[in-house]
């Protein structure tokens, strides 16, 4: 069951980057995270948005949609779409070192978000937009207030 | 984000700070080619100390600095990374490429 539960709507602009990872860490915080569990998630949302604002929308501007839902059982499930370009083949897009754009991005954003998160999803239509479907299980702790 | 670069005869040393991703890759990348255009050492030093986030664009500047210094036969060594950075880095296996030290 649904137990709570955050969408946020933001331009593809670079600054975005850190605000969209420190929101969903805030929001987060209910589950009582370990820090490394934290550094996760934002280390992942960042690749994700990242993604769209150098791949899907390629620098011109766009909108982000992101997700964020907490379940029973500390499950965490993230949802990062855009209206961008889409992918054309989804497996070569997510092979580690594999980049389109060159420059200095090192092809490891989706690579990232496979080893951070638990489980990761990506649907995509060329022309369309991408999501990706993000989840983590944060760990349960003993809690002395009950 | 900040970069304070030091200079000791052939060492450069490059103590980054804030956040790195790919907002603020941009200006530490130029800060840091900057120093190595000056000076032409013959070991770099990128010190993460005082990094408290980064994602794959950390990656990326590293792999861009080991290219440039690829080209005037330098060393490469990262180091003082924090616990959360180390992790990224040890992912990427970028130790094949530079020294990686934690903290």
């Amino acid at each position: 069951m649904i137990k709570n539960k955050f969408t946020m709507t933001l331009q593809s602009r670079s600054f975005n980057e850190s605000f969209v990872r420190a929101a969903v860490a805030a929001f987060v915080l209910q589950l009582d995270p370990t820090l490394e569990e934290i550094s996760d998630i934002k280390t992942a949302v960042s690749e994700a948005v990242t993604n769209c604002i150098v791949h899907a929308y390629k620098e011109k501007l766009g909108n982000i949609y992101i997700t964020a839902e907490i379940y029973d059982d500390n499950l965490l499930k993230l949802k990062i779409r855009d209206k961008g370009c889409g992918i054309e083949n989804i497996s070569k897009a997510m092979e580690p070192l594999f980049t389109t754009v060159g420059g200095e991005r090192a092809g490891l954003g989706f690579a990232v978000m496979q080893s951070f998160m638990d489980t990761i999803k990506v649907r995509s239509a060329v022309g369309k937009g991408t999501t990706v479907y993000l989840t983590k299980k944060i760990s349960q702790r003993f809690n002395v207030n009950g | 984000m900040s970069v304070e670069i030091n200079v000791t005869g052939e060492v450069v040393t490059a103590y980054l700070s804030g956040e790195l991703d790919h907002h603020t890759a941009k200006e530490m990348r130029q800060a840091i080619d900057a120093a190595i255009e000056l000076n032409m050492p013959t070991l770099v030093i990128l010190d993460f100390k005082g990094i408290t986030f980064m994602d794959s664009s950390g990656i990326g500047l590293v792999m861009g600095r080991y290219r440039l210094l690829q080209k005037t036969g330098a060393d490469l060594h990262i180091t003082e990374t924090p616990p959360n950075i180390y992790k990224v880095f040890r992912l990427s296996g970028i130790e094949k490429l530079a020294k990686l030290e934690s903290r």
